[in-house]
């Protein structure tokens, strides 16, 4: 390597300061030439915008707004929002926007948290599909397919109807809960990532630099985690931003047909659930977490849609 | 093509048993007892409980069980509701029609919406017509359809009045009156269901026009001077909707996750709204038999998706 000219200049690696620009290009790391493109979808970066708002509202707002979520209060029933409650009342005279927001952290958690389950057990699936030929990978994507013909809401209200009560007594009523619908949530979600990654991994094994890796004698663990996956994330991580998403609407499914978490815990679901026969009184009420699922579900779907158009290298643009 | 059907339908049997191993597994992981009621029930002495699971082989290995349990609903033995004292099958072919006709509606709504808002935005790619459909099309996916459902109540019933919000199987009316009650009523449902299913289809319609509208044979047509309307529909429609096909197939169990979804607002009286109140009511015959139901639907849907490919792409119908 010594004396040949590098065709990146050489970076001092405390400060990422240039110290001897030997050829004038800028080097482009992928992260950064990602986001130069992503900057370029305006409306997804709206959206993230949107959505850190409503993460920092959701983590921090309750620390300003220090009005507890179960505070009854009769004398201000149904109230339309004003000035002591910003987002107005529900039935029992609780301040909407202390539930909204307690609410928030919930959905936002398990859209989260189901994410990263689904995304796992896809890459897991699809890597070992994709590393192994023949009858492994026939019959993983047999079982692929099979999950992907379930019809998913009935055999998520099945699972929580069977399992709800065992695991509320082992982790208490909400954590055990939230555990439960992560794991359904996310044990329904993983196929478009297992068959995502398992393409990727049909493609990328055959690459010159993945042989080259091979020739060296790297092992099959070494290529597929230095080499392979790198390489096999842009996707991944699109399908798992829409999955987010999707996660977040399937928990408020479940809450809104009144089997998704305890009635005492408000998520944005549940509260439209409550909401639903006040509508001609109160139509702020279903308005207000509506609308928060329907804001935080849009920002995501276009955060997806430009990080597709951010991590795909083989769109010009 | 019968022998292309046959085929299909022998793959589809593997399916069915993978579905009904994964739901009788869940079951049989379930904590709690068939019989936890006769538990409950002081009049039934434990000794007369034990006789009753050794009658019902509750004793016997699992997949003794599950082998007799397929057989059972093989022969149409559906078992019995706990609640409505109605044997199951009974209870879901009262349901089953509703609930078709319900999506049925829907997805022809949608098919209307998506087809030519998506192919002919993506026959004028970027242009102002092609921006607001996509907008819409990702605000219509991005609705989640219980949202929709009480925001249409909050408006064509109770601001507007114009709908009925509570669906009714039997309508005291006869003749015209009686067609428009059915119709009315149905309305909110199926516009609910049709614009969720609508919005994300013409996003697959438009990309998958998007792909064929470039290639050479679109370009041939057009050169021998065949008018717009026949190469879009003869040419550029017909292969466009083989992916499309699939995309629709694969969303199958989404739309009768919708379904449920809507009649649990609606009350309609389907096996979806029917599902949720035996859940709720801890009968666990109904539950069993409206899910595994669902995935023969889902089966079955994805069946029609194969045939309609074997009509779209005569390649692939004799294979």
């Amino acid at each position: 390597m010594a004396g040949s000219t590098r065709a990146s200049p050489i970076v001092e690696p405390a400060t990422g300061v240039p110290i001897a620009v030997a050829a004038p290009r800028r080097h482009v790391t992928p992260g950064r030439e990602a986001w130069r493109r992503f900057r370029r979808h305006r409306l997804a970066v709206l959206s993230a915008g949107i959505l850190m708002t409503m993460i920092v509202a959701v983590v921090f707002g309750p620390l300003i707004w220090r009005v507890p979520i179960n505070e009854i209060d009769f004398a201000a029933m149904l109230e339309s929002p004003s000035w002591a409650h910003p987002l107005g009342t529900d039935d029992l005279g609780q301040d909407l926007l202390a539930r909204m927001m307690y609410g928030g952290r919930i959905s936002l958690a398990v859209g989260l948290a189901a994410m990263t389950m689904a995304v796992v057990v896809g890459t897991l699936v699809g890597a070992v599909a994709g590393v192994s030929r023949g009858r492994v990978d026939a019959g993983l994507m047999w079982l692929t397919d099979l999950f992907l013909s379930l019809p998913q809401l009935p055999l998520l209200l099945l699972i929580i109807y069977l399992f709800r009560d065992s695991l509320k007594e082992v982790a208490g009523p909400e954590m055990g809960t939230f555990v439960l619908i992560v794991v359904v949530i996310g044990g329904f979600r993983w196929m478009p990532v297992a068959r995502l990654v398992r393409a990727q991994f049909f493609s990328l094994r055959e690459r010159d630099f993945v042989e080259a890796a091979r020739a060296l004698g790297a092992s099959t663990l070494r290529q597929v985690v230095r080499h392979i996956l790198p390489n096999a994330l842009g996707p991944v991580i699109v399908a798992g931003t829409i999955d987010v998403a999707a996660a977040i609407i399937a928990e408020s499914t479940l809450s809104f047909l009144g089997l998704g978490f305890p009635p005492d815990i408000p998520t944005w679901g549940r509260i439209l659930y409550d909401a639903k026969d006040y509508l001609d009184v109160a139509p702020h009420w279903a308005l207000f977490a509506g609308g928060a699922i329907f804001l935080a579900v849009l920002s995501i779907n276009y955060i997806g849609d430009g990080l597709r158009d951010a991590l795909d290298p083989r769109r010009v643009m | 093509m019968s022998q292309y059907l046959l085929r299909r339908l022998l793959i589809a049997v593997p399916s069915l048993l993978g579905i009904s191993i994964i739901l009788f597994t869940i079951l049989a992981l379930a904590p709690g007892d068939p019989f936890g009621e006769l538990a409950t029930n002081p009049a039934v002495p434990p000794e007369v409980r034990a006789a009753l699971r050794e009658k019902f082989g509750l004793n016997d290995p699992v997949y003794v069980r599950y082998l007799r349990w397929l057989m059972a609903m093989s022969q149409g033995d559906w078992g019995f509701s706990f609640v409505s004292r109605v044997d199951v099958d009974v209870l879901i072919l009262q349901r089953l029609p509703t609930t078709l006709i319900v999506i049925g509606a829907s997805q022809v709504l949608a098919l209307l919406i998506a087809l030519p808002v998506g192919t002919y935005a993506a026959t004028r790619p970027y242009s102002l017509f092609d921006q607001v459909a996509n907008t819409l099309a990702f605000v219509g996916f991005s609705l989640p359809t219980f949202f929709t459902g009480i925001v249409f109540i909050l408006i064509f019933s109770v601001t507007l009045d114009w709908l009925p919000f509570v669906y009714r199987s039997e309508i005291d009316a006869t003749g015209f009156a009686f067609v428009w009650g059915h119709i009315k009523q149905a309305i909110m449902p199926v516009a609910v269901l049709g614009l969720f299913q609508g919005a994300s289809w013409t996003r697959f319609v438009r990309s998958a026009v998007l792909d064929v509208v470039r290639l050479d044979y679109v370009t041939t047509a057009r050169a021998k001077g065949l008018a717009e309307r026949v190469v879009i529909m003869k040419h550029i429609v017909r292969n466009a909707l083989i992916p499309v096909v699939t995309l629709v197939a694969l969303q199958m169990p989404i739309v009768f996750g919708g379904a449920i979804v809507t009649e649990q607002i609606f009350r309609i009286p389907g096996i979806g709204s029917l599902l949720i109140s035996s859940i709720l009511a801890n009968d666990t015959p109904v539950i069993m038999a409206v899910t595994f139901v669902f995935a023969c639907l889902v089966i079955l849907f994805n069946l029609i998706a194969d045939i309609l490919y074997g009509w779209l792409d005569p390649r692939i119908s004799y294979r």
